[in-house]
């Protein structure tokens, strides 16, 4: 129950999550953002998962899981950017341009 | 017998691997090469002569067909690897293996201190093996094959002394001036293919008389087409150039291939498309006409050529214009007559001269002269040194230039006799008549100059290399007898009713030529006729000896160093009517320069590396520029991209 308002948070949450990716430079902030939007989708999972089924769920775990591995992996480089360049600003990060 | 007659191409090819492979690993194992080398053409000989004894015994009106294997099956074209065994391809077998056997056999002795030997020999296999290919083929195809290699081995055997630059040239000529030739031939097959369904030579006989009426278009080319093969291999006008070049090979070299045998084919191509031509009267009258204006043409070239072997050699292509004039006129069987004692007296002079320049050569290599051992006019009185060679070289002379009773004056006379007699059909057979008999009267005058200049008068040669010369060895003369022998008699194997003969060679070949009888019969001349004919060719034969013989000795001929330029029209005729500058200016300097500023410079250089190579790899490398363009390093800037991305795939999806 609640679907709509659910949803409409969840789009909230997403779009919170894109516009904090798109406009903040720091690196860790950043990160958080995408947490958000991981987050804002298993929001949508679970509130659809009372139509669908219990399929809904499941895919949480998964979403879950993935993002706990891809936290980890981020935050080792995110320290290895700052001990490198003792900052975390994305400005300064261009080695990779063509 | 006639079942194993692939026996007789499959031994020189075993020889050619032994000889090969002792080539690259022992190439001093001279003795082990010369029993190998011989021994199996010995062994083809032996078997082409069980063959012919069978046909002999029991003559086929069909052609036996030998089916190897299955070569080419391509849809409806299915092509087999199959032998053909009938009285044409029997007689050749015979010349090729039998003066083969004898030209391998002196080559023992002529090439003995060669450090090539084993290569020499494993070439002359070789060659022998694709010649054989070349004449027992039972179809286009496999004929091609053989003809095709026998212009390798060819070029192998001109350009065998290869460190010298001027040899090498010579069989890249030879080479190049056939492949028009042979482009030719190529036409030819495919038009036969499409126009006949089939490509075998039974199935042609039997097909040709019902798809082609005589005289038209589609026959007319086909049988020009081959005959464009038949003046390249052949050494006919315009492609002849060659063959004078192709002396620069080791003379047994062109006894064997550039007189005997390989530049037969092409009298023995048109022999076995016989049904074609006789249904091709303008072709047939161009064959005749080419050779008739080659025989004169080279004639008067081997007048003033001062290399023994060079007269030969002119002499040859003259030759083969009479083996054309035959075959034109429809003596398909009196040119196969004049190939074989052609064969036989041709291989002779040429191994005389062999014999000659190997003496010659001894006596300059003893003194450390650098005299030209070629030259004739270095010669001079070599009788009492050579006898036997001279004698020898003396019978193939009274042969070629048509004395009776010798093989030379039989199968000369025959052809004269048919060009007469075709006269009746068409008048323009008088002039190649004509031309016929005044090259025969040019035949008799420069060989008995050539005899002269060599072995009559005083010795040129010098007073310290004179008592070097001598006679050749057993191995050597040995061949040179049994030629002798087959040049005086050989004639009788085809000797006209006139003379008391059965013409054996004409009814024995008349399976093959009977289906050419029924277009393009021939009512040979009899009675008065005949004895007129055959009194002129005589007197023109005799005529000719006995000028040549008075203009060379009267006087005094200097030596090579000594000798001032000829002038007027003796040097135009030594330097052979300029023909080969003319051929460079007008087609081989055109073509460099064609290929160098167009198609190098401009094709090579230009399109395929400048726009191909080099534009391809600019193009992409730009592109690449432009793509990295979007590497900017800022990952802001992904995000907006990769956002922007994932927006379109969401519309394009949800719409």
């Amino acid at each position: 129950m609640l679907l709509g308002p659910s949803l409409a948070l969840s789009a909230i949450l997403f779009s919170l999550g894109v516009a904090g990716v798109l406009l903040r430079r720091n690196a860790i902030v950043l990160f958080m953002c995408i947490e958000l939007m991981l987050n804002a989708v298993n929001l949508t999972f679970v509130a659809l998962a009372q139509l669908h089924g219990a399929s809904g769920y499941v895919m949480v775990f998964f979403v879950m899981t993935v993002a706990a591995a891809e936290a980890a992996v981020g935050l080792a480089i995110i320290i290895g950017i700052f001990r490198h360049k003792q900052s975390v600003d994305l400005g300064n990060i261009n080695l990779l341009r063509g | 017998m006639t079942s194993l007659v692939w026996l007789t191409v499959a031994l020189p090819l075993v020889g050619f691997l032994v000889n090969g492979a002792l080539a690259l690993r022992r190439p001093g194992a001279k003795d082990l090469v010369s029993y190998v080398g011989v021994g199996v053409l010995l062994g083809a000989f032996a078997v082409a002569l069980g063959v012919f004894v069978q046909l002999w015994l029991h003559p086929p009106h069909t052609p036996i067909i030998v089916d190897l294997w299955r070569w080419l099956p391509v849809g409806s074209l299915q092509i087999d690897f199959a032998l053909q065994v009938d009285q044409l391809s029997a007689v050749m077998l015979l010349v090729i293996t039998g003066v083969g056997s004898l030209i391998h056999l002196f080559s023992v002795g002529y090439m003995k201190s060669d450090p090539g030997y084993a290569r020499y020999f494993a070439y002359l296999n070789l060659f022998v093996a694709f010649m054989l290919v070349l004449v027992l083929g039972s179809s286009f195809p496999v004929m091609f094959i053989g003809w095709e290699g026998v212009g390798l081995c060819s070029y192998l055997l001109i350009g065998f002394w290869f460190s010298d630059k001027v040899n090498a040239d010579a069989g890249k000529k030879a080479f190049i001036v056939n492949r028009i030739g042979d482009f030719g031939f190529m036409i030819a097959m495919f038009l036969i293919w499409q126009h006949l369904g089939t490509l075998t030579f039974t199935g042609m006989v039997e097909r040709a008389p019902a798809v082609f009426s005589p005289g038209t278009g589609v026959v007319t080319a086909i049988t020009l087409f081959l005959f464009l093969g038949c003046t390249g291999k052949s050494a006919q006008i315009p492609l002849y150039t060659w063959l004078p070049d192709a002396m620069a090979g080791p003379t047994p070299v062109s006894a064997l291939i550039h007189a005997a045998t390989m530049v037969t084919a092409g009298v023995y191509l048109v022999a076995r498309t016989n049904v074609l031509f006789s249904l091709a009267p303008l072709s047939s009258m161009v064959v005749a006409g080419i050779g008739a204006l080659t025989a004169l043409f080279a004639a008067t070239i081997a007048l003033r050529q001062y290399d023994i072997k060079k007269v030969l050699a002119y002499s040859t292509v003259s030759q083969l214009g009479y083996m054309f004039i035959a075959v034109g006129t429809g003596a398909y069987a009196s040119g196969v007559f004049h190939l074989v004692t052609h064969a036989f007296f041709k291989a002779l002079l040429f191994l005389g001269a062999g014999s000659v320049i190997h003496a010659m050569h001894h006596a300059y290599h003893a003194t450390h002269s650098h005299a030209d051992a070629q030259d004739m006019r270095n010669m001079g009185g070599l009788k009492q040194h050579l006898p036997v060679t001279f004698w020898l070289m003396l019978l193939a002379t009274l042969a070629i230039a048509g004395v009776p009773p010798f093989s030379g004056f039989f199968s000369k006379d025959e052809i004269l006799a048919a060009a007469f007699a075709r006269a009746g059909d068409h008048p323009i057979y008088y002039l190649f008549y004509a031309m016929g008999v005044v090259a025969a009267l040019l035949t008799a005058f420069y060989m008995a100059r050539l005899i002269t200049m060599t072995f009559l008068g005083e010795n040129r040669t010098g007073e310290q290399e004179r008592v070097h010369l001598h006679d050749a060895p057993l191995v050597m003369t040995g061949p040179l007898v049994v030629l002798g022998v087959l040049s005086v008699i050989g004639g009788f194997i085809n000797l006209p009713p006139f003379f008391g003969g059965g013409a054996w060679l004409e009814h024995w070949l008349e399976p093959v030529t009977e289906p050419a009888a029924r277009f393009f019969g021939l009512e040979m001349p009899h009675g008065q006729t005949e004895l007129f004919l055959v009194g002129g060719a005589v007197l023109v034969g005799v005529l000719g000896l006995y000028a040549g013989y008075r203009a060379t000795l009267r006087r005094r001929t200097p030596t090579a160093a000594e000798a001032p330029d000829d002038t007027g029209l003796a040097r135009v005729l030594n330097r052979k009517y300029y023909v080969d500058e003319i051929y460079d200016a007008v087609l081989v300097r055109p073509l460099i320069w064609f290929s160098r500023i167009v198609l190098w410079k401009g094709v090579d250089q230009r399109v395929v590396d400048g726009a191909g190579v080099n534009g391809s790899a600019r193009l992409s490398r730009g592109l690449g520029w432009l793509g990295s363009r979007l590497q900017t390093g800022q990952v802001g800037m992904y995000v907006v991209l990769f956002l922007v991305g994932a927006l379109w795939i969401l519309h394009t999806m949800v719409r």
